[in-house]
């Protein structure tokens, strides 16, 4: 099959970047919440799906923005900064006796992320055009850590040995 | 008459509808997931496509995805690999095992599969310890890692699976890390690219029984320098490596190991050996 061409400028490289960007985080909370369906912790599962409904529907506001109809031909996989996106959580930060409270933790520390990443690129001798766009989506940034901190007011906060289990599903005998 | 259409498969095409049950947070979810992007980077389809594992939490990873899958004897995932490739030489064949599986049960099947190189991709998932089976130590786990069941530590020193498959004859010899999937994508298709028996050793944190892996992110670091061809040259790289260097570190060129080789005559001949 013919490769799409490569989108034309480092406008529509950011964005496909920062598209990728969140793909990449959507892919990884609906992987938590699969985990956390399969050891039972419902609750959390269902946080986390709708975490990744919400990146989801970051990522697909991007393809409508570019007028994309998906994601354009780029290599596969960015060198971040990091081993992976810097909105994506990472893959041990979870445990199947979780909170809420910890899984919003979890998307306020990538919101951040995310929010610093495009402040160094607004800050950067990047073009006009991708220094403004990084802005608007640092502030966009700024504004999911605001709304996840609310959040974080309205669960409650684990109590100590939230983590203990009496009869844990595995230990060494 | 027009060729048939195809079209290029994604990563999720190649996960099954069974959902993993390893422990929330196990690097074995990354490994899957670099696997079926490695498969959808490769544009290969599930059909053309064979999973062979033996046992342990690694071993699960057939029924997780939507090829072909053997889920095999303990230790014996590369014999059978091993057949299915030289019976079948049109699939791609992956192997999947841990460091208990791989190292210890199967450790000798590691060293021969290494010596036939026969075109294989061999991934093997280490932890360090035996997590199905609730936390013994493994041929990799350091001589002084104390635990219930293991009181003061094994004292015995370590397995060095890369050394071992370069001086058994592997041709490709890699390590990755978990916690970097999408390089951990990367090579995984430059070994099933290379022909001949390819090894990863996937550095794949066990979070309920080595919670302290989790610090390995801070560890893992890619390798200074780029894969050598010369046998010699790796053999002191990877003698003197700090278990942490993330990248391809040998590639040679070794040609793959084919049914049609040995010259042993043809099937007709071999089967009239047989008759009654």
């Amino acid at each position: 099959m013919k490769p799409k061409p490569r989108p034309a400028g480092q406008y529509a490289e950011f964005m496909a970047r920062a598209y990728t960007l969140e793909l990449e985080a959507t892919e990884r909370y609906a992987q938590f919440a699969e985990q956390l369906e399969t050891h039972n912790n419902r609750e959390v599962a269902k946080l986390f799906r709708k975490l990744a409904d919400i990146e989801a529907l970051h990522a697909k506001r991007i393809l409508d923005e570019m007028q994309w109809p998906s994601m354009p031909a780029l290599p596969p996989a960015y060198a971040w900064e990091g081993a992976e996106g810097p909105e994506t959580a990472p893959l041990d930060a979870i445990h199947y006796l979780m909170q809420p409270y910890h899984a919003l933790e979890i998307a306020l520390r990538c919101e951040r992320e995310a929010q610093k990443y495009y402040e160094g690129i607004a800050a950067s001798r990047a073009p006009k055009q991708v220094r403004d766009a990084a802005r608007e989506m640092a502030a966009e940034e700024a504004g999911h850590v605001t709304l996840i901190e609310e959040w974080m007011r309205r669960v409650p906060r684990p109590a100590a040995g939230w983590d203990e289990d009496p009869d844990p599903p595995r230990m060494n005998e | 008459m027009n060729a048939p259409l195809t079209i290029p498969l994604q990563a999720k095409d190649f996960k099954s509808d069974y959902k993993p049950v390893w422990c929330p947070g196990c690097g074995d979810y990354s490994v899957l997931s670099a696997m079926t992007k490695a498969l959808a980077m490769l544009d290969l389809r599930p059909e053309n496509v064979a999973v062979v594992s033996g046992i342990g939490c690694s071993s699960r990873i057939p029924a997780y995805t939507t090829c072909y899958g053997f889920h095999g004897v303990h230790g014996r995932a590369l014999p059978a690999a091993t057949g299915l490739k030289v019976a079948r030489p049109d699939l791609t064949v992956l192997v999947a095992s841990g460091d208990g599986d791989g190292y210890s049960i199967g450790g000798n099947h590691f060293l021969h599969a290494c010596r036939r190189n026969v075109d294989l991709t061999y991934i093997v998932m280490d932890n360090h310890v035996y997590g199905m089976t609730k936390g013994q130590p493994s041929p990799t786990t350091e001589p002084d890692w104390c635990s219930k069941l293991a009181p003061g530590g094994t004292g015995v020193r370590e397995f060095h699976p890369l050394v071992i498959a370069l001086a058994s004859g592997a041709n490709f010899i890699a390590r990755a890390f978990s916690g970097d999937p999408n390089g951990c994508a990367g090579l995984i298709a430059e070994a099933v690219r290379h022909p001949g028996f390819s090894f990863i050793e996937v550095l794949s944190p066990c979070v309920t029984f080595r919670p302290e892996q989790r610090g390995w992110k801070d560890r893992a670091h890619p390798a200074p320098v780029a894969p050598t061809d010369d046998p010699a040259r790796a053999a002191r790289r990877l003698m003197s490596d700090d278990g942490f260097n993330i990248g391809v570190l040998f590639k040679g060129n070794r040609p793959a190991f084919s049914a049609g080789s040995t010259q042993c005559g043809q099937m007709q001949d071999l089967e009239k050996a047989f008759q009654l």
